[in-house]
């Protein structure tokens, strides 16, 4: 019998601490009218002291294993899609065993893909599975992006959030999970990086007095390419399985910037009230953008069966990806 | 193509993309100054450029895409 993968749970968290633009006006020379009409970001979530990429990523994990009515001991693989992890190792996909409860000493690994990370964790958790190598997979997407933005650049401090979702892939009968499409150019890497803290330049006290320990973006080339890709990508799986938009229930794209996400949808030829977005009151939130997005879907029943549901995000690398499933 | 034609796709492109007048466009109407686009605006606009002309504007050129006149220009010159 053939083995295919379903999304069975999902679950997702954002801290109580919720800034508004007027915040950034005070620190940075910026204004509300400026951020709305480049970005439609209204508000966004940043954790409070002691709350991390572990913290966040277990209420997360801990909601969509309840939705999918497991218990951690169910899963046998973790994969944690972030690029804000507590530590630079142990991986926070490992803090996320720990803080789980879980008895087994399951496979537990972070996935670095930016912004399209929970694609592709999704992705390889299809694959694993598929193979028959894991039953049920935890694949989190979480980013702390508060702590890795600077504050004093008034282009990037306004556009990231934080926050976590998950998902709970499991073995099924039935197709799921119907195809995915992944990719990397790293002839754009410079578009989107974080300079500083890895051997190529080790933290000293002068990268930190140079602040290179934030996140530093080329808007506008990035732009370009986020709308290119994310629409090739998701016409690419559309494609392969011999899909068009006209299938399609819900378009769940990255939620970087409501205008690529209305020119993507634009190019697709896809109706823009079946697209969702929370890029108004979540910000950018990096890998977790879409597993939170398809939480609040499901949260307020707008996922019923049989729904087909496309995936497609661009980040860092760069790297981008979509993925075509079906809810069961 | 003549630089005739270019120059009405360019307006049919800047009327399409950045919500401008047909009639407000002339040779000299600078996208940012005249027409109120802002960064993202110029990106879709010269990305429209790309798929109607079929042609790749790198990053560097863009950035000397700044009139009606330059558009038709770089187009005429590829």
């Amino acid at each position: 019998m053939t083995i295919y993968s379903a999304i069975k749970g999902y679950g997702h968290y954002l801290p109580e601490r919720v800034l508004d633009n007027h915040y950034f006006e005070k620190i940075v020379d910026t204004n509300d009218e400026w951020i709305r009409s480049r970005t439609g970001i209204v508000t966004r979530h940043f954790t409070a002291e002691g709350e991390t990429a572990s913290t966040m990523a277990v209420e997360a994990a801990k909601k969509a294993l309840a939705n999918a009515n497991m218990s951690a001991d169910d899963i046998d693989l973790i994969l944690v899609g972030t690029v804000t992890g507590d530590m630079r190792y142990p991986s926070t996909a490992t803090l996320v065993h720990k803080a789980l409860g879980i008895s087994k000493p399951i496979p537990s690994m972070d996935l670095q893909a930016a912004c399209a990370g929970f694609v592709y964790a999704t992705s390889i958790a299809d694959s694993f599975i598929k193979a028959g190598v894991y039953k049920n997979v935890l694949v989190v997407g979480v980013e702390n992006l508060s702590k890795f933005t600077d504050m004093q650049d008034r282009n990037t401090c306004v556009l990231f959030g934080d926050g976590a979702g998950a998902v709970v892939v499991s073995a099924s009968e039935e197709p799921g999970i119907l195809g995915f499409h992944l990719a990397a150019d790293g002839n754009f890497s410079h578009l989107i990086e974080f300079p500083a803290d890895g051997s190529k330049t080790p933290t000293t006290e002068e990268t930190v007095k140079q602040r290179l320990h934030y996140t530093t973006m080329e808007g506008q080339e990035t732009y370009k390419q986020a709308v290119k890709d994310m629409t090739s990508a998701a016409q690419i799986v559309l494609g392969k399985l011999d899909m068009t938009v006209d299938d399609v229930t819900w378009l769940v794209p990255h939620q970087a910037n409501i205008r690529i996400i209305k020119s993507v949808a634009t190019r697709l030829k896809i109706a823009i009230d079946k697209v969702y977005t929370n890029v108004d009151r979540i910000g950018n939130t990096s890998a977790a953008s879409i597993p939170i997005a398809l939480s609040e879907l499901n949260g307020d029943n707008k996922i019923k069966k049989g729904d087909i549901i496309v995936l497609s995000a661009l980040g860092s690398g760069l790297t981008w990806g979509a993925l075509v499933f079906k809810q069961i | 193509m003549e630089r005739n034609e270019i120059f009405n796709k360019v307006v049919e492109l800047a009327v399409d993309k950045l919500s401008a007048e047909k009639a407000e466009i002339k040779e000299e109407t600078n996208f940012i100054e005249d027409l109120n686009a802002d960064s993202l605006d110029v990106v879709d606009f010269v990305m429209a450029l790309e798929g109607e002309f079929d042609m790749e504007i790198p990053e560097d050129d863009v950035e000397k895409i700044k009139t009606v006149k330059d558009a038709v220009d770089y187009i005429v010159n590829k």
